[in-house]
C-alpha cells in the first residue's frame, strides 16, 4: 500500500509500540506533524524548548525502560536537542530523536534552518541516519529502535528531509534487520564466569560494585541472590542507586566523590571488586591510580570497550548483566564474611556520612529526608545536577528498583524538570518528585507550561539556596571563598508557578517542611514547593577532585581552603 | 608499555559517512592515525580499511574495541606481527641532472622500483614494499633533492590460506540469513 513518508514513520512508530512523543514542530517537519492527527494512538506532547523534548524522552525511557521518542525541526530545533542526546549517550538511555531536514536538493546549500545534525550528533549518538529514501524509512525506524534499546542502550537520531516525508512508497514493516556490524555479546563466556566464581570463593574482603547496567538489565533478583548467597556487601555507583535495596543489611551505600565514607572505605580495603554494569567513571573512582589498591577486579559489562578502559581488570566478562549473573549464581557456593562485614559495620558506625545535624534552619538534607518519609520511599525521584542531586541521592533511601532518575555522565543542570515530566507520563501511577536546585530549575523552567497544559502531576521541590551551590562549594573549599558568579538572584518561583496556573508554596521554616510536602502530595495535579534552605550548606562526605577514595573528607576541616587543586579533572 | 605500530584491518559497510565516523572516533578518543587506506574488499558493499596506529597493545586494543562499536564497522582485526604482509606504494619525484641520473637509476634498480616519468631535470620513481623499504629508498634519494612524495599508506593482509577478517564476517552473514 502506498503511503507518504510521514505516514510510514507513524505506522512504524506504532509497530515499535510508541505511545508518546515529545516535540516541537517547525517548517520542515510539518508534513510529519500534519499526519499525526491520523494516528490518535500517538500522543504528542508539545514542549516549550527542544532540550525539554530530549530530556522528557529520556525521563520516559529511564523510568519505563522503553524507548523514548522526541521530534524537532531542522536547524535550531535539532541543535537544541543536542544536550539531551548527549546526556542519553553518556548514561546509556534509549531514545530515538527524529529531526526535520530541508528538502534534498537544498542539502549542502546552507539553506534556511539547514544544519548538518547527523554530523553534529555523530559523536553523541549510538548511531544516526540521514534518511534519503522514503522506501527505506520503515527499515530505518526498525533499525533505530533496535539499536537504541538493545546491547548497551543509547540515543539514535534520524534526520528526515521534508521531501522524504512527502514522497510516497510502499509500506511494509520489515521483519528482519540487516546489521552485520552489530552483534552485541549477551552471553558471558563460561570459562570467564568460572574464573570469576573461583575468585569470589577465594576472596576474604569482597565488594560488589553495582551500576546502572543492573537497572537497565533488570537484574535485581540476580544481584540479590549473588550478594545473599556469598554474603558480599554491595556498594553502588550514583546511577546504580536503587538496583539493590538500600535498607538491605548488605547494602553499604554508594561510592565516589559524594558517596558514603564507609562505601569508599570498603572499596579501598577490598581484596575483590565485582563490578557489575558500570564503567569506572572518574567521579566514582577518584584517582584511578589509588583506586582499590589491594583488589582484584571482576568486570561484567555488555560493552567490551568499557573493559580495561579506565582501570586494570583481572577477569573481564562481556555480556548482559542479568544472564551473566544467572550463570555465575549457579557456581556460587554459600559463604560468609563475618569479620569483613563486621569491619564495614564498624566503619559505618564511626563514619555515618548521612547524619543530619540538629538545627533550626531548613537544611536541604532535612527536606529530602522529609520527602522520603512522606512518600514512604515509594516514589520516583528525579534530580537536577549539583548539590541537590547529591543530597537527594544521599538522604532519600532507595529500596524500590529503578526509582532514581538522575543525569550522571553529562551532569546536565536543567535535566530535572523535563525528565520528571517524561517519567510521570511513562509511569502515571507513580508519585514523581522532581528535586531541583534553584540554578538548574531556571535552565528549563519553561516546561512548567507543558506540565500545566498537559496536567502532568509532578511534585517539584526546589532546594533554593540562592547559589549555583556545588560550584560555590568548590569556591568555598578550593578558591578561598571567592564566590565569583555563583550567587543567583532568584525570582519568586511560587509566583512564576502561579503564572503558569501551577499552585505552590514557599517554605522558610523547618516546621513547615513536612506539611508542605503533604500538601503537594494531596494536590491531584502538579505542585511546586520552594524550600528556602541554608544558603552555604556543603555536601559531605567529599573526595576532593583528583584525590583517591581513601582521602574522603567527612566534614569541614580547618585549613581545607588551603588545599590546592592540582590537575583537577 | 612500549608504543609500536599496529595495522588494523577494518571491514566496513560501504555507506556514506563511514570514513567520517571512523575519523571522528579517532579524533575524540585522542588516538592518532599514522596512515589509513580504503578500498573495495572481495565482498560487494563492503570496504576494507587498513589503519596504522601507534600505541601500546592496551591502547590499540581500546582503539579496536571502540572501532567495533561503530555500527557500520563489521569487524576489526589487529594484523600486526610476523604473519602479516604489509605493502605501501609511493611515488617520489627527485631532482636530477645529466650527471647523476644514472646513479639514481642504479638505486632504483636495487630497490626493484620503477621510473614512471622522466624530464630534463627530474625523475618520478614508483616503489612498492613495506614501510621500511619505502623509507630506505626515500632516505637514499633525499640527497639528490626531493621535489615531492606521495604515499598511499600501508595495506596489510595475513599470510596463508585464511582471510584476515572476512571468515567471521561471512559466517555472521549466513547466520543472519538463517534467521
Amino acid at each position: 500500500m502506498k503511503m507518504t513518508g510521514a505516514q510510514i514513520i507513524c505506522e512504524s512508530l506504532l509497530k515499535e509500540g510508541v505511545e508518546v512523543i515529545f516535540g516541537i514542530l517547525g517548517g520542515v517537519i510539518l508534513p510529519l506533524y500534519d499526519t499525526l492527527p491520523q494516528y490518535p494512538q500517538l500522543r504528542h506532547i508539545l514542549v516549550r524548548h527542544e532540550q525539554g523534548a530530549a530530556h522528557a524522552a529520556e525521563g520516559y525511557a529511564r523510568a519505563t525502560g522503553k524507548v523514548g521518542v522526541c521530534f524537532a525541526t531542522s536547524g535550531p530545533g535539532a541543535t537544541n536537542l543536542v544536550t539531551g542526546i548527549a546526556d542519553a549517550c553518556l548514561d546509556s538511555v534509549p531514545i530515538v530523536a527524529i529531526t526535520g531536514q530541508v528538502i534534498k536538493p537544498l542539502i549542502g546549500k546552507d539553506a534556511f534552518q539547514e544544519i548538518d545534525i547527523t554530523g553534529i550528533t555523530l559523536p553523541i549518538t549510538k548511531h544516526n541516519y540521514l534518511a534519503l529514501d522514503t522506501a527505506l524509512l520503515a527499515e530505518t525506524i526498525k533499525e533505530a529502535f533496535f539499536l537504541a534499546r538493545t546491547g548497551r542502550p543509547g540515543p539514535v537520531l534520524i534526520d528526515l528531509p521534508k521531501d522524504v516525508q512527502i514522497n510516497q512508497a510502499d509500506f511494509s514493516y520489515p521483519e528482519k534487520l540487516n546489521l552485520p556490524g552489530y552483534k552485541p555479546t549477551l552471553k558471558g563466556h563460561p570459562s570467564q564466569i568460572k574464573k570469576a566464581a573461583k575468585l569470589i570463593s577465594e576472596a576474604n574482603q569482597p565488594v560488589i560494585l553495582a551500576g546502572r547496567g543492573v537497572n537497565i538489565s533488570g537484574a535485581y533478583k540476580e544481584l540479590k541472590c549473588l550478594a545473599e548467597t556469598a554474603q558480599i556487601p554491595v556498594v553502588t555507583t550514583l546511577l546504580g542507586i536503587s538496583c539493590f535495596p538500600e535498607s538491605h543489611v548488605l547494602s553499604y551505600g554508594w561510592l565516589g566523590m559524594h558517596g558514603m565514607a564507609y562505601a569508599n572505605m570498603a572499596i579501598d580495603a577490598a581484596d575483590l571488586i565485582i563490578a557489575i554494569g558500570m564503567r569506572f567513571d572518574d567521579r566514582a573512582t577518584g584517582s584511578v591510580s589509588g583506586f582499590a589498591p589491594n583488589a582484584k577486579i571482576i568486570h561484567i559489562d555488555i560493552d567490551p570497550a568499557e573493559i580495561g578502559k579506565n582501570v586494570r581488570v583481572d577477569v573481564p566478562i562481556v555480556g548482559d548483566v542479568k544472564g551473566v549473573l544467572n550463570e555465575l549464581n549457579k557456581l556460587i557456593m554459600p559463604n560468609e564474611h563475618i569479620a569483613w562485614i563486621y569491619q564495614l559495620d564498624q566503619w559505618r558506625k564511626e563514619h555515618p556520612s548521612i547524619i543530619i545535624r540538629d538545627c533550626d534552619e531548613v537544611l536541604p538534607q532535612y527536606v529530602v529526608r522529609q520527602i522520603y518519609e512522606k512518600t514512604s520511599g515509594d516514589a520516583i525521584i528525579v534530580t537536577g545536577v549539583g548539590q541537590n542531586q547529591m543530597w537527594a541521592a544521599q538522604h532519600y533511601f532507595f529500596d524500590k528498583p529503578n526509582s532514581l532518575i538522575t543525569s550522571g555522565g553529562l551532569g546536565t543542570m536543567g535535566f530535572e524538570l523535563p525528565a520528571s515530566m517524561g517519567a510521570k507520563v511513562g509511569c502515571p501511577d507513580e508519585t514523581v518528585w522532581c528535586i531541583a536546585g534553584d540554578g538548574g530549575f531556571q535552565m528549563t523552567i519553561q516546561e512548567l507550561a507543558t506540565i500545566a497544559k498537559e496536567n502532568i502531576a509532578v511534585k517539584i521541590a526546589i532546594l533554593n539556596n540562592g547559589f549555583l551551590g556545588m560550584v560555590r562549594q568548590w569556591q568555598d573549599l578550593f578558591y578561598e571563598k571567592r564566590y565569583v558568579a555563583t550567587p543567583l538572584n532568584c525570582p519568586d518561583f511560587v509566583k512564576i508557578a502561579e503564572a503558569y496556573c501551577i499552585p505552590g508554596i514557599t517554605v522558610k521554616y523547618k516546621r513547615d517542611v513536612g506539611p508542605a510536602i503533604e500538601k503537594a502530595m494531596d494536590e491531584p495535579g502538579p505542585y511546586l514547593v520552594n524550600f528556602m534552605v541554608e544558603p552555604e550548606e556543603n555536601v559531605y562526605p567529599m573526595v576532593p577532585p583528583g584525590a583517591s577514595l581513601a582521602e574522603v573528607m567527612e566534614e569541614p576541616k580547618k585549613g581545607v581552603s588551603k588545599w590546592q587543586p592540582q590537575n583537577t579533572p | 608499555m612500549a608504543a609500536t605500530k599496529h595495522a588494523l584491518v577494518a571491514m566496513v559497510t560501504d555507506k556514506p559517512g563511514v570514513l567520517n565516523r571512523i575519523a571522528s572516533l579517532f579524533r575524540r578518543r585522542g588516538f592518532n592515525i599514522e596512515s589509513i587506506a580504503v578500498g573495495h574488499s572481495e565482498v560487494p558493499q563492503i570496504s576494507r580499511m587498513t589503519i596504522v596506529v601507534d600505541g601500546s597493545t592496551t591502547q590499540v586494543e581500546q582503539v579496536r574495541k571502540q572501532l567495533e562499536k561503530v555500527i557500520d564497522v563489521i569487524k576489526v582485526s589487529d594484523v600486526t606481527g610476523e604473519g602479516t604482509i604489509t605493502r605501501e606504494l609511493a611515488m617520489i619525484k627527485v631532482k636530477t641532472t645529466s650527471a647523476n641520473r644514472s646513479e639514481i637509476m642504479q638505486i632504483v634498480d636495487i630497490f626493484r622500483a620503477n621510473i614512471v616519468d622522466v624530464s630534463s631535470d627530474s625523475v618520478a620513481v614508483e616503489v612498492t614494499g613495506d614501510e621500511e623499504k619505502v623509507n630506505s629508498l626515500y632516505k637514499l634519494l633525499r640527497g639528490f633533492g626531493i621535489i615531492e612524495i606521495a604515499r598511499t599508506g600501508v595495506i596489510a593482509m595475513t599470510r596463508g590460506g585464511v582471510s584476515s577478517s572476512m571468515m567471521e564476517v561471512k559466517q555472521s552473514k549466513t547466520r543472519t540469513k538463517k534467521k
